[in-house]
């Protein structure tokens, strides 16, 4: 196995071991990024220098004899969607506006990654401000899926996820406003969690939408997505959205035994449009966790939550985004692209004088109805599982015209969204040669049964272990 | 359901071009025709959500503390003046 291909968990033992070093696996990764993002077109920014200069420091304290508590990450190769600020790194939220941009200060888990000994390899592509189901909305080129070179990646978080799927770091980090790691994850065969709302600051990472925006990561294993999880939750004084619950130690729950755990399975997910192979594989993958298969579930406003997030979402964007004028930072409003025009004037509409009730208040109240349908299904059943998307990955351009059929694509991922709960996309098989990837909802604050029950499929399946023919 | 584009890139602040508000106009139209499906719901004495965890008056101590220095908060424009922004009048005598 090259350096590059190595999970969290097995880089952190080869590094305590002496099995290779920091710089080692730092160089496998910038040695692969070099070798195929010509291709891919995953990063915006690489950080060769300042990535080597902190591998060796990495590597200077293993020899001091760092623990694993102290810097849990200690060495591990990381490349963050360039939505997330890094002082002194170009931060571009892949759009022209901010493309020259050079933060002056970290964003919180930035600055707890660090802490944790992770080594900043690049900023990943995305699409711009998070915009997007597919990638192409980049300002800086849309990225490739490594599965087939002609098919999107999913997005918006789509460096972060085919950075991850070829190796060209160990772990990625993203955000989730409707899907945005869920999807492309699934679209690129490795593993997204959208922790709940609050669990991770927000604080330093441009806001697209801010009741719904999730902070979150893209991994090889649902054992590496725990591992990243016990360094970015927790309180944070700048984000008063974040909770103060006390932090498990997400890597305990996984191995515990899932006998037993009701796991329901929606209606609504299962309808005419979706893509039969991706129906079926999903259904194949719960009768590996319940031999008797899954209880149904109902959650009757499903039809409603696409619209109502397509509502709130940009009208949340165009107050947001409003913050850009060119005169402290960026340059000026005329360099949005069109998906971020589109939003900005949408909300603006949906918020102006004498349409505020009509929509933004009627969304926010079924998205308290689409709250309580969740919150009725987990009383029955403790985790759901649904398909990430309805369709498998699209080719790139087949969609860029016509935005209501790219926003359709999040009609299974919105809805956690809308509920604060968490969500974790894993791999779950293949189709004419494209990846599937399921998804499993539990209630909010859930991440540890979330984790376990991952972790228990991948253990009974290999799909996570097969990777792209670059 | 009909959009009035010019005056939404009016109070956005956004500048379009002829072609674009056509495109825009077919766009957002069709958007805004489809997210009318909520109609359907009633909604009556259903409360909103705007905090989903259900925080409530989340507050911290009012303590002097460090910020960016005049330089750093300064280091991303382009046109500046005696440590200040400069911005264009909004003003005129």
């Amino acid at each position: 196995m090259k350096l590059n291909q190595l999970t969290i968990k097995q880089a952190q033992e080869g590094l305590r071991n002496r099995k290779f070093s920091s710089v080692e696996i730092t160089k496998a990764c910038l040695e692969q990024i070099k070798k195929h993002d010509k291709k891919l077109n995953a990063f915006i920014t690489i950080t060769e220098r300042e990535a080597l200069e902190s591998a060796g420091k990495a590597d200077e304290l293993v020899s001091q004899g760092e623990t694993l508590q102290d810097k849990p990450l200690l060495g591990i190769p990381i490349a963050l969607k360039d939505i997330f600020s890094t002082k002194g790194i170009r931060t571009t939220a892949a759009s022209n506006v901010l493309k020259d941009y050079m933060p002056v200060y970290d964003a919180t888990v930035v600055e707890k990654l660090k802490n944790a000994g992770a080594v900043i390899i690049g900023k990943t592509n995305c699409d711009a401000w998070a915009h997007g189901s597919s990638g192409e909305n980049s300002d800086f080129g849309p990225t490739k899926n490594p599965w087939n070179t002609e098919y999107v990646p999913g997005g918006s978080s789509s460096g972060s996820a085919v950075s991850v799927a070829s190796d060209m770091c160990i772990v990625a980090t993203g955000t989730d406003t409707g899907g945005s790691i869920r999807h492309p994850a699934s679209f690129c065969n490795v593993v997204g969690l959208k922790p709940t709302y609050g669990r991770v600051s927000r604080y330093g990472i441009v806001a697209m939408a801010s009741s719904l925006d999730s902070i979150g990561h893209i991994t090889k294993t649902v054992e590496d997505s725990a591992i990243i999880l016990n360094t970015a939750s927790g309180k944070d004084p700048k984000d008063a959205t974040t909770l103060g619950f006390p932090i498990p130690d997400y890597t305990e729950s996984l191995k515990k035994e899932i006998k037993g755990i009701k796991i329901g399975v929606p209606r609504e997910y299962f309808i005419k449009g979706t893509d039969p192979q991706v129906s079926a594989l999903v259904k194949k993958a719960i009768l590996v966790l319940e031999k008797q298969g899954a209880k149904i579930v109902e959650l009757p406003h499903t039809q409603f939550a696409n619209p109502c997030y397509y509502i709130i979402q940009p009208s949340e964007v165009s107050s947001n985004l409003a913050r850009y004028d060119g005169i402290r930072f960026g340059l000026g409003r005329e360099n949005f692209g069109d998906e971020a025009k589109r939003r900005i004037m949408l909300g603006t509409y949906t918020l102006s004088a004498g349409y505020y009730e009509a929509y933004y208040k009627k969304a926010m109240q079924i998205r308290t109805l689409v709250k309580k349908d969740f919150e009725s299904a987990f009383t029955k059943v403790e985790a759901i599982i649904t398909p990430v998307s309805p369709t498998l990955p699209w080719k790139l351009g087949e969609k860029v015209d016509d935005p209501l059929k790219m926003y359709l694509s999040d009609i299974f991922t919105i809805t956690a969204n809308l509920a604060g709960i968490p969500g974790l996309a894993v791999p779950c098989g293949f189709a004419e040669g494209l990846p599937v990837g399921m998804q499993i909802l539990g209630p909010q604050f859930s991440e540890e049964l979330l984790f376990q029950i991952g972790y228990a499929y991948e253990q009974a399946t290999e799909w996570h272990k097969q990777k792209p023919n670059l | 359901m009909k959009i009035d584009v010019s005056h939404v890139a009016k109070l956005a602040n956004l500048t379009l071009g002829p072609k674009e508000k056509i495109k825009f106009e077919k766009q957002l139209s069709e958007i805004l025709t489809y997210v009318e499906k909520l109609k359907e719901v009633d909604t009556k004495n259903v409360e909103i959500t705007s905090q989903v965890t259900g925080l409530e008056n989340a507050t911290r101590e009012d303590e002097v503390k460090s910020s960016l220095s005049q330089g750093e908060v300064l280091s991303g424009t382009k046109k500046k003046h005696n440590g200040f922004f400069k911005v264009k009048a909004i003003l005129e005598e």
